[in-house]
C-alpha cells in the first residue's frame, strides 16, 4: 500500500545520476599546464595552435591535450618537468605578443568536460593566493580632470591670442582672469565652442580687479568621469594581471568606487602588490637650454614656460612645461640591454599621434637635450616626479626608440610591463587585503576535509544505532545529499571556501533533522496503535509541514546572510541554502522511496525496525 | 536504542517563572558583560594588519618582539597561534598612508632577522579602517533584517503571539551567546557574525517545530487549557529536539576539534548558540505564548487559511 508511482522512482534515479556525474570531476586531480594568452587582450591568431604544436613536436615534448578557453590556449602535460621545458619553447615560438603562464588545469576527462562537468573552484583560503579590495581615489581623479581643463583653456586662449592674467584651479572649479570685457566675451565664446572644454558651467563674475570667469564642473560630467576612471582602471588591472600570468584571476567592480582583485595561486605577493597598485608612467619633455637649472633652483625664479624637476641624484633639471609625448601615447614597450653600454633599457613604440609629435620635436631639436620623467601617483593626490634620463637628440626619430637611465634590469622589465598594460586613470589604494600562503591553504583543505569526514561518520553511526533500518535509510539519504550538494556547487561554478566547508558540515548536521522529525512521528503513530504501513504514511504526511516551515525560516536567515555578507560569508550562505534544498529532496522523497521499496510491497509488516 | 523513554510527561511549564527569572538574569549579565568587558573585535572590525608566519622551529616570541621593536613596530602584538612554530603579529591601523604592502613586508623582514631557515608567510590580512566600519554596520543590519523577516513569516504562518515568542527567543539567544563570547574574549570576526546568524536559523528551526505541534494540538485537545497543550506539545517533540541537537553538536564538535584554528571561533559560537537555542525554544518561545495569553481562538482564523494548504488540520 505504500508505493510510489514509477515516475517518482525515475525522477529520483535521474536526479541522483545527474548529481553523480557532476560531482565526479572533483575526484580528478590537476595537470600541469601552460596557458597562452594574447598580451593586450586581442583575439589569438588562427594559426597560433599550429605554431605551438610544431614547436613542441620539433623539441619532442609530448602534451596530453590542447584546448581553447575563451581568448587563450591551454596545453596539458603529464609532468611538471615537461611543462617547464615546454614553457621556454613556447615562449620563443610565440614571441612577445603572447603571455605564457604556468598553470594547473583540472584533469577532468574530456567526456565529462563535454558534458559541462567541472570541479569546484577552491577559494583563496584553500589554494593560497591574494585578495585585494582597491578603492579608486576619486578626489585625485577629479583634480587631474580640473588640471586638464586648466591646461586646455590656457592653450585655447593662447591659440586665439587672447591675453590672460591667470587661469587656475580653485576648489572644485577654475577661475580665469582676463584684461578686458572684450577678451572675456571671446574667452566665454571659446569655452562654449571648444570640444575639450565641454561639461563646464561658466559664470561671469562682476566687479573685482580683473574681468573674471568662474567655471564649475557639471555634476553629470563628474559622474561620467568617475565611471570612466573606474572602467579604465579595471581594464588596466586586467592587462597587468594578464602580464603577470595568473591562472584564473577575478577582477570585478564592487560598489561605486571599488574593485576586487583576486589572484589565486600567486606566491610572490609583494611583487603582485607592487605591480597592481603601481601608477607609474613616463613623460618626454624638452630641456630648457636657455636657462640654468642651478640658478633657478637657488633663486627660486623659474621661467614661466618651464618647471623645475630633480633627477635621481637630487640635482635640479629645468624642463619645458610643454609636453612632447606622454605614457598614454605608448603602444608597446619591452625591456632589454643597451648594446653599447650594457645598461638596462626600455624600448618604446608610440602610436601615430605620439610618433608624429616626437618626429616634429626631434627634427627641430637635433643637438638639444630631451628628458624622460618617471611619474608615480600616490593615493591622496601625492605625486613623485623624477627625471630618469637626459640625453642629447642625435638624429630625428619617431615611432620607435629607447629609454635608458633605469637602475636595474628588474626595474626596466617592471616599467616595460606597466607601460604595456597602460596607466591607471586614477590612483588606487588597497583598503582590504587577504593573502593566504600555499602552506596554510593546504592545511585548511586537509583540516576541512578531515572535519567533514569525522562529523559525517559520527552522524551516520549515531543515526544507524538509534533508528536501525530507518537510520540506515537516512544515512543513504545523507550520502546522496552530500554529493548532490557538491554537484550543485560544481555546476554553479561556486567557489569552495573554509566557511563554505563549515556550511557543508552544518548542513549535514541539520539534514538529519527532517528524518528525525519523520521517524519520531512514525514512532508516535506506532505507539498510538496504528499499523506499520499506516504509521509510515502518517509519519511522512504529518512531518511535512513542520519540515517546510522550519526550513523556510532557516532559508530566510541564509538569504539575509547572502545579501549582507561579503566574500567568504556569502559562500557559507550559498552552501547552507543549497544544502537545505537538497536535504529536503533526499530526506523526504529519497528516504520515502527506499522505505517504500523495503516495506511498501509487503502485504503484512509485523514490526518496523525503527 | 532510545534516549528517552516512550512517552515523557515533564511539566515544563511549571518552572517557567524560575526559567524566566534565570533567562532575564543571564541576559542582564550578558549586557553588563558586553558593556563592561566588551567584545574582542577581530581585524574585520578594527582594521589593521595581521600576519601569520611559520618558523622552521619553535617560535621565539622574545626575539620576535625585540625584532619588531627594532623595526619601529613597537605597537605590534605577538601571539602564538596553534602550533608552537606559528605566531600571529597584529599591527593596529595607522593613520599615515603607509600601505599594507609596506607593513607586511616590514614585518616579514623583521621576523626573518636572526632566524636560521626560512620564515614562511602563512597569511596576511589587512583591513582598512573605512572597510571595518562598513562591515560592522552590515553585520548589525544583517541580524536586524533577519529578525524582521522571521517575525513577518511567523506572523503569516501562525499569529503575532507566536512571532513575538519566536523573536524574543532569538534575541535571547543572540544576547546570551554574545555575552559568553565576551566573557571568554573569543575573537569576534566576520565568521562569528555568520555563526550568530546560523544560530538564529537553528534556534528558530527548533521553535517552529514546537509551535507547529502546538498549533496542531490546540484544535485536537479542545478541553485542555493552553498550559496543558503547550506542555503536551513540548513532550511530544522532546525526542526530536534532543536528537537533532545531539547530531548537530556532534558535527560541530568535530569541526571545533579538527577544523583548525581559523574555524574555532565559528564552531564555538555555534556550539554555545545551539545549547542556548534549544533551551530558549522551550522556556522563552513557548513560555512567552503562555504569558501573552495564547488560546485556541488565536489559531482559528489561521486554521481556516491553512486548511487548504499544507497544514495538517484534523477534520
Amino acid at each position: 500500500m505504500n508505493q510510489y508511482p514509477a515516475w517518482k522512482y525515475m525522477l529520483i534515479g535521474i536526479v541522483l545520476l545527474v548529481g553523480l556525474v557532476y560531482a565526479l570531476p572533483n575526484l580528478f586531480g590537476k595537470d600541469p599546464a601552460l596557458q597562452v594568452t594574447s598580451a593586450r587582450g586581442f583575439a589569438i591568431a588562427a594559426n597560433l595552435a599550429t605554431v605551438i604544436d610544431d614547436a613542441l613536436v620539433s623539441e619532442k615534448i609530448g602534451f596530453k591535450d590542447q584546448e581553447q578557453v575563451g581568448n587563450s590556449l591551454l596545453y596539458r602535460f603529464d609532468t611538471t618537468a615537461d611543462q617547464i621545458q615546454a614553457a621556454d619553447v613556447v615562449k620563443k615560438a610565440v614571441g612577445e605578443q603572447y603571455v605564457v603562464a604556468l598553470n594547473l588545469a583540472h584533469a577532468t576527462p574530456p567526456w565529462l568536460r563535454a558534458l559541462g562537468g567541472k570541479p569546484m573552484t577552491l577559494g583563496l583560503d584553500l589554494q593560497g593566493g591574494v585578495h585585494f579590495l582597491m578603492q579608486v581615489d576619486m578626489d585625485t581623479a577629479r583634480g587631474q580632470q580640473l588640471d586638464r581643463f586648466v591646461d586646455d583653456l590656457r592653450a585655447s586662449l593662447r591659440a586665439d591670442s587672447i591675453r590672460y592674467v591667470s587661469v587656475r584651479r580653485e576648489g572644485n572649479g577654475l577661475v580665469a582672469q582676463l584684461r578686458s570685457d572684450e577678451d572675456r566675451e571671446r574667452a566665454l565664446e571659446i569655452m562654449r565652442q571648444d570640444q575639450s572644454l565641454q561639461g563646464l558651467d561658466v559664470d561671469v563674475v562682476e566687479g573685482g580687479e580683473y574681468f573674471a570667469l568662474n567655471a564649475t564642473v557639471q555634476e553629470r560630467q563628474l559622474l561620467e568621469l568617475q565611471q570612466t576612471a573606474l572602467k579604465q582602471n579595471i581594464t588596466t588591472l586586467r592587462n597587468r594581471v594578464n602580464e603577470i600570468g595568473v591562472a584564473e584571476p577575478v577582477i570585478q567592480q564592487q560598489g561605486a568606487d571599488r574593485v576586487v582583485v583576486q589572484l589565486p595561486g600567486v606566491q610572490d605577493t609583494v611583487q603582485a602588490k607592487k605591480i597592481i597598485g603601481a601608477t607609474a608612467t613616463l613623460e618626454y619633455r624638452a630641456v630648457d637650454e636657455a636657462n640654468d637649472a642651478f640658478t633657478a633652483a637657488q633663486t627660486g625664479r623659474v621661467p614661466p614656460e618651464s618647471r623645475l624637476y630633480e633627477d635621481m641624484n637630487g640635482q635640479p633639471v629645468l624642463l619645458k612645461k610643454r609636453l612632447i609625448v606622454s605614457g598614454d601615447q605608448l603602444i608597446g614597450a619591452s625591456s632589454g640591454f643597451d648594446q653599447q653600454t650594457g645598461q638596462p633599457q626600455v624600448s618604446v613604440t608610440l602610436d601615430g599621434v605620439g610618433a608624429k609629435r616626437m618626429l616634429d620635436f626631434t627634427r627641430d631639436n637635433v643637438g638639444n637635450r630631451m628628458a624622460v620623467v618617471y611619474i608615480e601617483q600616490k593615493a591622496g593626490g601625492k605625486k613623485t616626479e623624477e627625471v630618469i634620463s637626459v640625453a642629447v637628440v642625435r638624429e630625428p626619430f619617431g615611432k620607435r626608440f629607447q629609454t635608458t637611465g633605469l637602475d636595474s634590469m628588474s626595474e626596466a622589465s617592471q616599467l616595460a610591463l606597466l607601460l604595456r598594460a597602460g596607466a591607471l586613470a586614477a590612483p588606487m589604494e588597497i583598503v582590504e587585503e587577504r593573502t593566504v600562503g600555499p602552506s596554510l591553504g593546504k592545511d585548511n583543505v586537509e583540516q576541512g576535509f578531515k572535519s567533514v569526514v569525522i562529523g559525517f561518520v559520527l552522524v551516520l553511526v549515531f543515526m544507524a544505532l538509534y533508528y536501525r533500518v530507518f537510520g540506515l535509510v537516512a544515512d543513504l539519504a545523507l550520502f546522496a545529499n552530500l554529493f548532490l550538494l557538491i554537484a550543485l556547487l560544481s555546476m554553479l561554478g561556486a567557489t569552495l571556501t573554509m566557511p563554505g566547508i563549515a556550511g557543508i558540515v552544518l548542513t549535514v548536521g541539520m539534514a538529519v533533522d527532517a528524518n528525525v522529525l519523520i521517524f519520531e512521528r512514525i514512532r508516535e503513530e506506532l505507539r498510538s496503535g496504528n499499523t506499520p504501513q499506516a504509521s509510515i504514511r502518517a509519519g511522512y504526511d504529518k512531518a511535512f509541514s513542520t519540515i517546510a516551515d522550519a526550513n523556510i525560516t532557516t532559508l530566510i536567515a541564509a538569504f539575509v546572510l547572502f545579501l549582507f555578507g561579503t566574500g567568504p560569508i556569502k559562500g557559507f550562505a550559498v552552501t547552507l541554502s543549497l544544502g537545505i534544498v537538497t536535504s529536503m529532496f533526499t530526506a523526504i522523497m529519497g528516504t520515502r522511496a527506499v522505505v517504500n521499496l523495503i516495506y511498501g510491497g509487503r502485504k503484512r509488516v509485523a514490526k518496523l525496525a525503527i | 536504542m532510545k534516549i528517552l523513554k516512550q512517552r515523557t510527561n515533564f511539566d515544563f511549564m511549571s518552572v517557567r517563572k524560575i526559567a524566566f527569572a534565570g533567562s532575564l538574569a543571564l541576559i542582564l549579565l550578558s549586557i553588563v558583560m558586553l558593556v563592561v568587558r566588551g567584545l574582542n573585535f577581530g581585524l574585520d572590525f578594527t582594521g589593521g594588519t595581521l600576519i601569520e608566519v611559520s618558523f622552521p622551529g619553535d617560535a621565539d616570541t622574545e626575539l620576535v618582539r625585540s625584532n619588531l621593536q627594532a623595526a619601529g613596530l613597537s605597537d605590534a602584538v605577538v601571539q602564538t597561534f596553534g602550533a608552537a612554530s606559528d605566531i600571529v603579529v597584529r599591527v593596529p591601523p595607522r593613520s599615515e598612508e603607509e600601505s599594507s604592502a609596506e607593513i607586511s613586508t616590514l614585518v616579514l623582514q623583521a621576523l626573518q632577522t636572526g632566524v636560521e631557515g626560512e620564515v614562511v608567510m602563512r597569511r596576511v590580512e589587512f583591513v582598512g579602517p573605512q572597510v571595518g566600519d562598513e562591515l560592522a554596520e552590515q553585520g548589525i543590519l544583517a541580524v536586524v533584517y533577519a529578525l524582521i523577516g522571521i517575525f513577518l513569516y511567523v506572523m503569516i504562518r501562525f499569529q503575532w503571539r507566536f512571532s513575538a515568542g519566536a523573536v524574543a527567543a532569538l534575541v535571547h539567544d543572540v544576547i546570551i551567546t554574545m555575552g559568553i563570547i565576551s566573557l571568554l574574549q573569543v575573537e569576534f570576526d566576520l565568521t562569528v557574525v555568520a555563526a550568530l546568524l546560523a544560530v538564529i536559523g537553528y534556534s528558530l528551526n527548533d521553535t517552529i517545530v514546537v509551535f507547529d505541534r502546538i498549533r496542531e494540538n490546540f484544535p485536537r485537545l479542545r478541553k485542555s487549557s493552553p498550559y496543558e497543550v503547550i506542555n503536551k506539545s513540548l513532550n511530544e517533540t522532546l525526542a526530536r529536539t534532543v536528537m537533532t541537537g545531539l547530531t548537530t553538536l556532534l558535527v560541530l564538535i568535530a569541526l571545533y576539534i579538527f577544523g583548525g584554528e581559523i574555524i574555532h571561533a565559528f564552531a564555538f559560537t555555534l556550539i554555545i548558540g545551539i545549547v542556548v537555542g534549544t533551551y530558549s525554544s522551550i522556556y522563552v518561545a513557548s513560555a512567552a505564548l503562555l504569558v501573552l495569553g495564547v488560546s485556541k481562538f488565536d489559531l482559528l482564523q489561521v486554521e481556516k487559511e491553512g486548511a487548504s494548504t499544507a497544514v495538517n488540520s484534523q477534520p
